[in-house]
Formats: C-alpha cells, structure tokens, sequence
C-alpha cells in the first residue's frame, strides 16, 4: 500500500473538522513557515508534525511511511545545500518541506474524499464561466488519489516478473512495463467511467 | 428490450461482429464461445461502449449510436477485472459516484449508498480503499456500484473470471437474485444454470442461440472440433 495514504477511518476532533478548515489551516501553517524562514522554527514545525499523528489517533507509523518515501529527496536537497549553500538552509528546507508533507497527509487521511470533492466543486464553481466543469475538476482530483495505490501495484506486480525470471538489478527495465501497465489501466478505467455514466463522451 | 439488427464490427481489418441480429427479451440470457468469438464486443455494444460499425443496437425507442447517455443508464456493465472499475478511493465513494449523475438529493443517495452497502455485505468496509478488498469483495462492490443507479439491464462481462469457487458462487448467487434482466458473458458454464436462453458465439457470428443444455452441447462440439483441427 502507497506510504501518502487515503482516508482512514477515526473519530478525533480533526475528522469532525470541515475540510475547508483543514486545508486553510495547512495552507496557513505553509505560509507561516516560510515566512518565518528559521531553522529552528522549521524543525519546532516537523516536530509538532510528527506528533501530530498520534494526537489525532493515527499510527506513528504512517509518518515513517511518508518520511521512507521523501527521504532520497530530502537527502538531495540536503547534500546541494551543504556543498553550495550553509547547512541551517538545508535543515531549514528539509524540515520545511517534511514537515509539510507530513501535515498534508494528515489532512489527507482524516478526510473523506467525498468531502475534497464536495469542496473543490464549491470553489471551483465560477471558473463555469470561462468553459470548466467544476465535477470534472473534482473528479480528475479524486482519479488522481485513486491512482497512487494503482500506480504502486503496477510497480509491485512488474518487479515480481521481474524477479520471477531470476533476474536482478537494472530496475530501469521496469519502466516500460509499468507504464504499459498503468495505460491499459487507465484505459480500462476510462472505459469504467463510460461505462457508469460519469462520463458523458461516447466511445466509438 | 434490447435489439440489435444487422450488427458489424470491425478492430482494424479484422471483423469481430458480423451481422448480428437479436432480440434480447428473456429475463436470463448467457452468451458462450471461445476466446476472440467476439463476445466482450457484442456486450459492449449493449451499453454503447462500443458503437458498431454497421447496425443498430437499440432499448425501447434509444439508440446507442445517438443515445448512449440515456441507454447507459438503463444497461448497467460490469467488467471481468472489477479493480479496474473502482474509481473512487473508498468504498462508499466508489457506490456513492454513479449515483451523482441521477441528482437524487444528499439524503436520498446516503441512503441508497448505505442500503446497497448492507445488501451486498460491505457495510463493514464503508470506509475502506476498494483496491485492498478481496477479489470477491471487489466484484460485489463493482456489482452495487452498478445496480445502486437501479439499471433496467445488467450486463456482465465475464464477471467471475477472476475469483476463485468460493467468490464465484456469491457471485452466481447475487446475480440469480436479481430482479433486472442479466446479459451474461461467460466462459464458466455452470453459471449458466436456469438460465432461459443462452447464445454460442463464434468467429463474430451467433453460432446457437437455444436453451442452456443444448447450447453448451453446442459449445463442446465447436471446441472439440477446434481441438481437432488444431491437432491435424
């Protein structure tokens, strides 16, 4: 299962919360952090983050997942800053940028999708003026959560091949099986989307 | 009533569809034949996923050449691999998303979600990503995802392909107890029990169309014959 997770089920305080509140709120604590630009603050900022998952009865665990899945990226952008820049940048940009992620998945996993849905139809309602359809932005949102764990069997099930042929290493091979994969997912799941009606447009 | 009149059509060069015509009107009908006899076409065709090349394909007064949107609510589909038909991240959502076309008001779609949930033992699992439930799990929630838009048809396309005995038959169970009228394409002939009719489809054409003994009778003959010709 993908590590940036989908809802899951709880009853704290922050899943009462309306999703509005929830993404202003991250988008406060975003705003708020690089305005401050302190490496001190930025490290109070994943710390808080951190614990912020137990608080609201997630598993510390899902805050490892994240951190397993941004570390090559944190550890880049550490590197570069370290050799061209000072080291409290890199603390700071890497602590910025942990403790964001980890604050967006808890958004993430303490909110239905129904609800994102819901909201991004809301504020996406006057762009009906200039042509766009507010559920097809919503939907495209939802089919792009949705693809995250498709993505990651698509890789999983190539990597089994993979190994089951007794091969090893090179795991660039595995990009083109992925990707066919993931498109004759994608056009199975276009064709479930016509055939459920949510799409209007008619294959021929 | 489904009715499909002189209907052809072709991938490329090569015709998968020729000439079918039918009238669809038992309450079960099971489609047979090989593989690239060109039944998961003809099914598509039943809710205009796939628009003939030559023909009509029509429910009532609709036609799926002009009608597809109408029709499709009235022919609901399920697919072989119903992983590939969960579109929404959780199972709820997954049942609650065809739902929102017929603008049935927040109240009364909960409460439909929440009925078909029940009806189809996956209450406990409302809240749950539909990609980690079990194969059988995956086919019931693609099954309610359908019939809670309450089609008039249901059209299946080799639905237990997948599962193993055990999901099969609560499979088989779920669709003996429906109400709508069930077009089902499928290799697995013990499915095909009391069923009214059943169609054998071969190279692109109807091959029998008859009661379910004597068309798979009909079935394994075409197959043994195949077997032999390969063998020779």
């Amino acid at each position: 299962m993908s590590a940036i997770g989908l809802y899951v089920p709880g009853t704290g305080p922050l899943y009462r919360a309306p999703a509005w509140a929830k993404l202003l709120g991250l988008l406060a604590a975003g705003v708020a952090l690089l305005a401050a630009a302190d490496h001190r603050i930025a490290l109070g900022a994943l710390a808080a983050s951190l614990l912020a998952y137990p608080v609201v009865g997630l598993a510390p665990a899902r805050a490892w997942g994240v951190l397993r899945v941004l570390w090559p990226f944190l550890l880049a952008i550490a590197l570069f800053q370290v050799l061209f820049g000072e080291w409290e940048t890199a603390v700071r940009l890497c602590a910025q940028l942990a403790a964001l992620v980890l604050l967006a998945n808890v958004v993430t996993l303490t909110t239905r999708v129904r609800e994102m849905l819901d909201l991004f139809e809301r504020v996406a309602r006057p762009l009906r003026h200039v042509g766009v359809a507010p559920d097809r932005v919503a939907l495209v949102l939802a089919l792009t959560i949705r693809s995250i764990p498709m993505v990651a069997d698509a890789w999983r099930t190539s990597q089994e091949a993979y190994r089951a042929r007794g091969l090893s290493g090179r795991p660039h091979l595995l990009v083109v099986p992925v990707i066919v994969q993931l498109l004759r997912m994608a056009d199975a799941t276009g064709e479930a989307l016509v055939a459920r009606g949510i799409d209007d447009d008619t294959r021929a | 009533m489904l009715r499909l009149q002189g209907v052809s059509h072709s991938y490329d060069d090569r015709a998968v569809l020729r000439d079918v015509t039918l009238d669809l009107a038992e309450h079960r009908i099971g489609v047979i034949g090989a593989n690239g006899s060109g039944k998961s076409t003809l099914a598509r065709t039943l809710n205009g996923l796939v628009v003939p090349d030559e023909g009509r394909v029509t429910l009532g007064e609709w036609d799926t050449r002009r009608h597809a949107k109408h029709i499709r609510r009235r022919v609901g589909f399920v697919f072989s691999d119903a992983a590939n038909q969960i579109i929404m991240p959780t199972v709820a959502e997954d049942v609650e998303i065809g739902l929102r076309s017929l603008r049935l008001g927040r109240e009364e779609t909960a409460r439909r979600v929440d009925a078909f949930l029940v009806r189809y033992g996956l209450d406990g699992h409302r809240d749950h990503p539909g990609h980690l439930l079990s194969g059988g799990q995956k086919q019931l929630l693609a099954l309610a995802s359908v019939l809670a838009t309450e089609p008039e048809v249901l059209v299946c396309d080799e639905p237990t392909t997948l599962l193993d005995l055990r999901n099969t038959r609560m499979v088989h169970r779920t669709l003996d107890g429906l109400d709508q009228q069930v077009v089902l394409f499928t290799h697995d002939l013990d499915l095909l029990d009391g069923f009214d009719r059943v169609l054998v489809m071969d190279e692109g054409r109807v091959a029998f169309d008859g009661a379910p003994a004597e068309a798979v009778a009909h079935y394994l003959r075409l197959m043994d014959g195949a077997d032999r010709e390969a063998g020779a």
